[in-house]
């Protein structure tokens, strides 16, 4: 256990550094360079855009510029809004709580649909409910979130006024900030329902076909006994691969939903830098958002080696 | 269309190698599609995706008017003059909706056709060659794979800035990867193959090789692959243009459609509601096609009665 996790973090280096090239390229992709893009038609003095250049570091050959922003990277620094002359990192802290709230409340919503749903569904199969949990997984899978947001938003705010839409409700207290939470993560929870409850029910009808089902109930244990003790517990590893792998589309996910309720995190700090070509926030939080994501993806590895003995022995 | 490629690209056939003659072909497009039909669900697949390569083939034909016309009926609901209503600047809804159907299978079709290209080749390449080709291409693809999808899009929309172009170059850069992924598992496991090995015996060229062997043993994978990423490309493009930063006004996209919807929502839900139906039926339409694809052309699910 401990060589594969240490095997598993080690893989991860590669992978990170990757995402830091990536992100390092970014700003080189922009037509002209950020000096030009930011100064537009405005300045036209070349002495104050070659102080601008020399200031941001931009008249050094690339390799230098990009070993410079690794090594501050390294030490955390993440660089400074153009706009408001903010450390980027303090920004970022300030907001992930918010996205990792948003995150983990639509993760729970999604669970609580998907895998009782997703039992059901396996236990009873080719029943009424199987039918229409499938339709609705379906859809659920072709439904952009953004218009499921603004559906919710139409129905719960708009007609019903019972549920806010804009924002966190910062400063109204814990309950009160709870309302705004229930719109986004449904919106955000629904769309991952789908995907891991048709994961949660192939998985679980390939395990009621295995032999071990057929001696737990051969031996006269009851119904209940075998989903429980048997089934279900063999069946959640290929569930919580797919809640991984999920992680990503959740935080792609994030990005847009927070859009579309205004919600104070990472994914509207992006747009916004993306809105006013503010290049080192987006440079950061895309950087933040992709390294957590691997880091997620890695926990999920090993927690998946963790529930299946047959991964531990090194394989 | 789309589907009637498929089959008709299918020489010699998927992982069978029985009837390579010339005339089977066909005969195996229309088996293909007969397969797809029999399937209830296939079936509403297909018919969804045709309507809407006929919807946007056909927009300028078939849209009552202008979708950059503006009137003074601002935020008509349905039925008088606008059959499906009109928006904030009095534009009908079914010809902005015919148009940006015309906008988003042409940018899906675009990039998931530039994307296969290059994920095929690059997958073939690292494949069948290995050695320092797969050491480069494997790790690289890895690495994309790790960016979440929609976050890689947006980095490559943030440098180039918002436009179709980028948008187009954006998307190109994130189906790569799956479809160099996929082909690269079959390159690997078809080049182990007797056939390839005799073949290789009598002094076939590696290019030959790919061509006559790996190629077509791909094919099925490659199919279902190109299907569903249609599906996710009319989703992200969907997306993007939502934020702003996919194709830009006046020209009519599904997803900017639905941005400023929502603004007026208040005051009319019709401009909110339509693209999204639009959104939604196109991408399940493609998805199912997708799904169905996968059980007929996988030799190994056929048997089973799926649904």
């Amino acid at each position: 256990m401990l060589r594969i996790t240490l095997i598993r973090l080690v893989s991860v280096i590669p992978v990170l550094l990757g995402i830091s090239v990536i992100s390092f390229l970014v700003i080189r992709m922009i037509p002209g360079d950020v000096i030009s893009s930011i100064m537009g038609q405005d300045f036209g003095d070349p002495a104050i855009e070659a102080e601008m250049r020399r200031y941001f570091g931009l008249d050094m050959p690339v390799y230098e510029q990009f070993l410079r922003w690794l090594g501050a990277l390294l030490q955390g620094d993440l660089g400074t809004s153009m706009r408001t002359g903010q450390p980027v990192l303090e920004e970022i802290m300030q907001r992930f709580p918010s996205t990792l709230l948003l995150a983990v409340s639509a993760l729970l919503v999604s669970i609580l649909i998907s895998i009782p749903l997703g039992v059901l569904s396996a236990t009873k199969r080719n029943g009424l409910l199987d039918a229409s949990t499938r339709v609705a997984s379906l859809i659920g899978l072709s439904l952009p979130n953004f218009w499921l947001g603004i559906l919710l938003v139409y129905i719960f705010s708009v007609s019903l006024g019972w549920l806010p839409s804009q924002g966190a409700g910062e400063g109204e207290g814990f309950l009160g900030s709870l309302k705004y939470l229930i719109l986004p993560s449904v919106t955000l929870g629904a769309s991952l329902a789908a995907i891991s409850m048709r994961m949660t029910r192939s998985s679980m009808l390939e395990v009621l076909n295995q032999d071990y089902v057929r001696t737990a109930r051969a031996k006269g244990l009851g119904e209940r006994g075998v989903m429980v003790r048997h089934a279900l517990r063999n069946s959640l590893i290929p569930v919580v691969t797919v809640l991984g792998i999920q992680a990503g589309a959740l935080l792609g996910g994030t990005v847009i939903v927070e859009q579309v309720f205004a919600w104070p995190g990472l994914g509207t700090m992006v747009i916004r830098g993306i809105s006013q070509r503010d290049y080192p926030v987006v440079q950061g939080t895309l950087l933040f958002l992709a390294f957590f994501y691997v880091v997620v993806n890695l926990l999920v590895d090993l927690l998946y080696t963790y529930l299946d003995p047959r991964l531990r022995s090194g394989h | 269309m789309v589907t009637e490629a498929v089959p008709g690209r299918r020489p010699g056939g998927g992982k069978q190698q029985d009837d390579a003659s010339p005339k089977s072909v066909g005969r195996r497009g229309v088996h293909l599609l007969r397969l797809l039909t029999r399937d209830k669900v296939g079936l509403v697949g297909l018919v969804i995706v045709v309507l809407m390569i006929a919807a946007a083939a056909l927009a300028p034909l078939i849209a009552p008017y202008d979708p950059t016309a503006m009137s003074d009926q601002r935020l008509a609901p349905p039925g008088g003059d606008f059959p499906l209503g009109a928006d904030e600047a009095g534009r009908d809804l079914l010809s902005r909706a015919l148009y940006g159907a015309r906008t988003s299978l042409t940018v899906s079709l675009i990039v998931v056709t530039c994307a296969g290209f290059f994920g095929v080749l690059l997958g073939l390449l690292a494949g069948f060659y290995r050695g320092v080709l797969d050491a480069i291409i494997t790790p690289a693809t890895d690495i994309m794979f790790s960016f979440p999808t929609l976050l890689l899009a947006l980095a490559v929309v943030a440098a180039r800035g918002p436009g179709t172009e980028n948008l187009v170059l954006a998307l190109v850069i994130v189906f790569i990867p799956s479809f160099a992924r996929i082909v690269r598992g079959t390159a690997m496991s078809v080049r182990r193959e007797p056939y390839v090995e005799s073949g290789q015996a009598v002094g076939l060229s590696n290019t030959r090789l790919i061509l006559k062997y790996i190629l077509p043993n791909s094919v099925a994978p490659i199919a279902v692959q190109f299907t569903t990423s249609i599906a996710y490309a009319i989703l992200i493009e969907a997306s993007l243009g939502y934020l702003g930063l996919g194709v830009q006004p006046p020209q009519p996209s599904w997803g900017s459609m639905l941005s400023n919807g929502k603004s007026f929502m208040e005051l009319s839900i019709w401009p909110s509601v339509v693209p999204g139906v639009c959104i939604m039926i196109a991408v399940l339409g493609f998805n199912l096609l997708g799904d169905t694809l996968r059980d007929v052309l996988d030799p190994r699910l056929r048997g089973r009665s799926s649904r």
